[in-house]
């Protein structure tokens, strides 16, 4: 299994900075959480820092206890070294493995977001006022209210998303039946029992780990087998930007380190409201707020697998909100890439989101924008990529598999050159073979590469005629890919699972089995 | 190799569109094992039967390819590396089809008209045709009325086949055809005309036989002209 995983696309990275501004970028956030510090809102992680050298002292601020931390720059460089340049994301299905290798720029893109509202798409026909006999087909969108069965669906069509990498669940589950107390169980089982990829996400109560970290370990086969092969990882936004260290979140940080399972320290300051819209403060303030909570997981434990998780957003100045689709935005992701590349730490990265709320050429635009671009930056795990509408706000499945067909091009279009020896060889043999013929045509010497796959297909939903007919295409595709069986557990994994493994619906296994 | 298993093989090659030996197929690992060339040779050193050859070898196979390419299995490139399959095996057979007194489908003049250097359309055409039976003989780009005509009638050609790409040069074309008839073998001819910029109604205008969308419309055409 060691040597099974998702090939990805190794990229030769854009860089936006030199070697000089990076090092000029890594002494600004040093010297920033130098002074003025951060400001920590959990006890026993003020402690911690502490005890590794840190200057702490309590303060009281509107009547809520805080620790303000000074962190020495030697005790940050020190424990960022401690992180493991390399290690695998797990999956059910070991071929869907994935390398993260801070040092190799291979990309992967996945979902993201757990957003509150699905965006289902029905094509209906619609006839001129002015004449009969025009009748067009147009897309009407219906919003609901995101639950279980459609978080299956959604593992279920990512499952079989050929680009997409891995699952962070892009939608919430809001049953009736779903509590605070059974959501994480009921959220991972729904994924786990959908998709063979990665699974990751945010942990809603602490207590709860145990639990899921049971469910993973009988899934993955044991615990040392979950050891080997995390199939489910966590994310952690453990900064509140400007620089403000979550009580909660520390605590999960503190668990899920302990539990030994890889963690992303994600970071999402909104440039022009929580961090300098400027893009040295910007990447400044992140990178500060990232290498704290690196900083944090490594002297919980020495060596836990963690991701630079940078999320820089810009603020619209007309509205204050997060503004994605935008050039900043790729100017602040490019340079976080390099920043965690120099840190020799994978990094997770987003792309893929804009303020269009139904799919379309605004979608489209924005999208395509931040795909390519943070993908030539080389991050090796870029969330947030398929069918995020509305911001981060709405999950529509017609979107992500138009994003599928994107995201392929993409990768194919950043992948490495192929010049070698051989290759130029074989091109001068081509040539002269070709221009001895009577018709010097080359397309029958295109067949090998065709073959290798290294010729592009068209695009998917390409329209012949005088009509667009993308989203009509991408709606039959959709109902095509949900024909298609879940790669559910197996009867036995789901026995165990349901008796061990408390707060799990059970309406879940038996809609499966109907 | 016996005759049968010789056959056979040489109509696999032609639906995997192998040449030479050198030429990979569209399966995997047939590079470096004799192609439709090598084996064609082999089949008249064994003088097997031409006229056998072509109806178990080729006729058959194109058909294989041609239903490939209409359920998207094969490509553009795949159909065409058949045809030129089909091309060599008839080179090679084209003498020995002439003394048995096996005609071709017929001769066509194919050529791009005065003025236009544009040829890879034209190209594509012409190992279709050669593909499909027909014995092509290729006059290349920029070729003037006179030549095109001269070259028909000293041929005895049943088929022209003209192609332009640009406005400015299709009028050339109507010249063709109006030579044709002034020196008195339009009748004889059929004149087939392709190009970006033409058309049903192009052809029509000037007094073609028929218009071709592309080299496989070209092929469709002329089975439909019952040849």
């Amino acid at each position: 299994m060691s040597e099974l995983f998702r090939e990805g696309t190794i990229v030769k990275p854009y860089e936006r900075l030199s070697q000089e501004q990076i090092l000029r970028l890594h002494k600004a956030s040093l010297s920033i959480l130098n002074d003025p510090g951060i400001w920590c809102y959990n006890e026993r992680a003020a402690k911690l820092f502490g005890d590794h050298g840190a200057k702490v002292w309590e303060e009281i601020e509107q009547g809520k206890t805080l620790w303000r931390v000074q962190l020495p720059a030697g005790l940050v460089e020190e424990a960022v070294e401690k992180a493991p340049s390399r290690f695998f994301l797990g999956a059910r299905n070991p071929k869907n493995r994935l390398l993260l290798d801070s040092q190799i720029p291979r990309i992967y893109f996945g979902t993201g977001s757990e957003t509150n509202t699905w965006i289902e798409t029905a094509m209906e026909q619609f006839v001129s006022t002015g004449r009969q006999d025009v009748v067009i087909q147009a897309p009407r969108f219906t919003e609901l209210r995101g639950n279980t069965e459609l978080l299956g669906r959604a593992a279920q069509l990512c499952e079989n998303l050929e680009n997409l990498d891995f699952f962070i669940r892009p939608v919430n589950i809001q049953d009736p039946d779903v509590t605070e107390d059974n959501h994480d169980v009921n959220k991972f089982f729904t994924s786990l029992n959908n998709i063979t990829k990665h699974v990751q996400a945010g942990l809603t109560r602490l207590d709860r780990l145990d639990d899921v970290v049971r469910m993973a370990k009988i899934i993955a086969g044991g615990k040392k087998a979950l050891r080997k092969n995390p199939i489910i990882s966590f994310i952690a936004c453990v900064f509140k930007s400007p620089l403000q260290f979550v009580k909660d979140t520390a605590d999960k940080v503190f668990a899920i380190v302990e539990a030994g399972l890889p963690l992303v320290i994600s970071s999402s300051p909104q440039g022009g409201s929580s961090a300098p819209v400027q893009e040295a403060g910007m990447v400044a303030q992140i990178n500060a707020e990232i290498l704290a909570g690196i900083t944090f997981t490594q002297l919980i434990r020495e060596g836990a697998p963690v991701l630079y998780g940078s999320v820089p957003v810009r603020a619209r100045m007309d509205d204050l909100h997060d503004f994605y689709g935008c050039p900043e935005f790729n100017q602040y992701n490019i340079d976080c890439a390099q920043m965690a590349r120099f840190y020799k730490v994978p990094c997770y990265s987003t792309a893929g989101v804009g303020d269009a709320k139904v799919p379309g050429m605004q979608a489209l635009f924005e999208k395509l924008f931040t795909h390519l671009y943070v993908a030539m930056s080389g991050a090796q795990y870029i969330h947030y990529a398929f069918g995020l509408l509305d911001r981060t706000n709405s999950f529509c499945p017609v979107q992500a598999v138009l994003d599928d067909e994107q995201i392929g091009k993409i990768k194919h279009c950043l992948r490495m050159p192929k010049v070698s020896q051989t290759d130029v060889d074989d091109a001068g043999k081509m040539i002269a073979r070709v221009m001895a013929s009577s018709h010097r045509l080359f397309a029958r010497h295109a067949r090998k590469a065709i073959h290798a796959g290294d010729v592009s297909k068209p695009y998917r939903f390409e329209s012949r005629g005088m009509s667009d007919r993308v989203i009509e295409q991408a709606v039959n595709r959709l109902a095509e890919i949900e024909s298609r069986p879940a790669p559910h557990l197996s009867v036995d994994v789901l026995d165990k699972v349901y008796d061990e493994i408390p707060g799990l619906l059970p309406r879940l296994r038996h809609e499966q089995s109907i | 190799m016996n005759e049968q298993e010789l056959i056979e093989k040489i109509a696999y090659n032609v639906i995997q569109g192998r040449v030479v030996a050198e030429d990979e197929g569209f399966d995997e690992g047939l590079e470096g094992e004799p192609a439709v060339t090598e084996l064609m040779e082999q089949a008249v050193e064994q003088n097997i039967d031409a006229k056998k050859l072509v109806v178990e070898c080729l006729t058959g196979s194109m058909e294989d390819v041609g239903e490939k390419y209409d359920k998207g299995i094969y490509l553009i490139p795949d159909m065409l590396a058949s045809a030129e399959c089909v091309g060599a095996a008839m080179d090679i057979l084209g003498p020995r089809l002439a003394k048995a007194g096996i005609e071709t489908k017929g001769r066509f003049i194919l050529a791009t008209v005065a003025g236009d250097l544009h040829d890879i359309g034209k190209n594509i055409v012409g190992i279709m045709l050669k593909g499909a039976g027909f014995e092509v003989i290729d006059l290349g780009n920029d070729v003037p009325a006179d030549r095109i005509v001269e070259e028909t009638r000293k041929n005895n050609a049943q088929f022209v086949g003209l192609s332009a790409l640009l406005t400015t040069t299709m009028r050339e074309m109507e010249k063709v055809v109006k030579s044709l008839q002034n020196v008195g073998i339009r009748d004889k001819v059929r004149v087939l005309i392709g190009g970006a910029p033409t058309s049903d109604k192009f052809a029509e205008q000037i007094g073609a036989d028929a218009y071709c969308r592309d080299a496989f419309h070209a092929v469709d055409v002329l089975r439909k002209m019952n040849i």
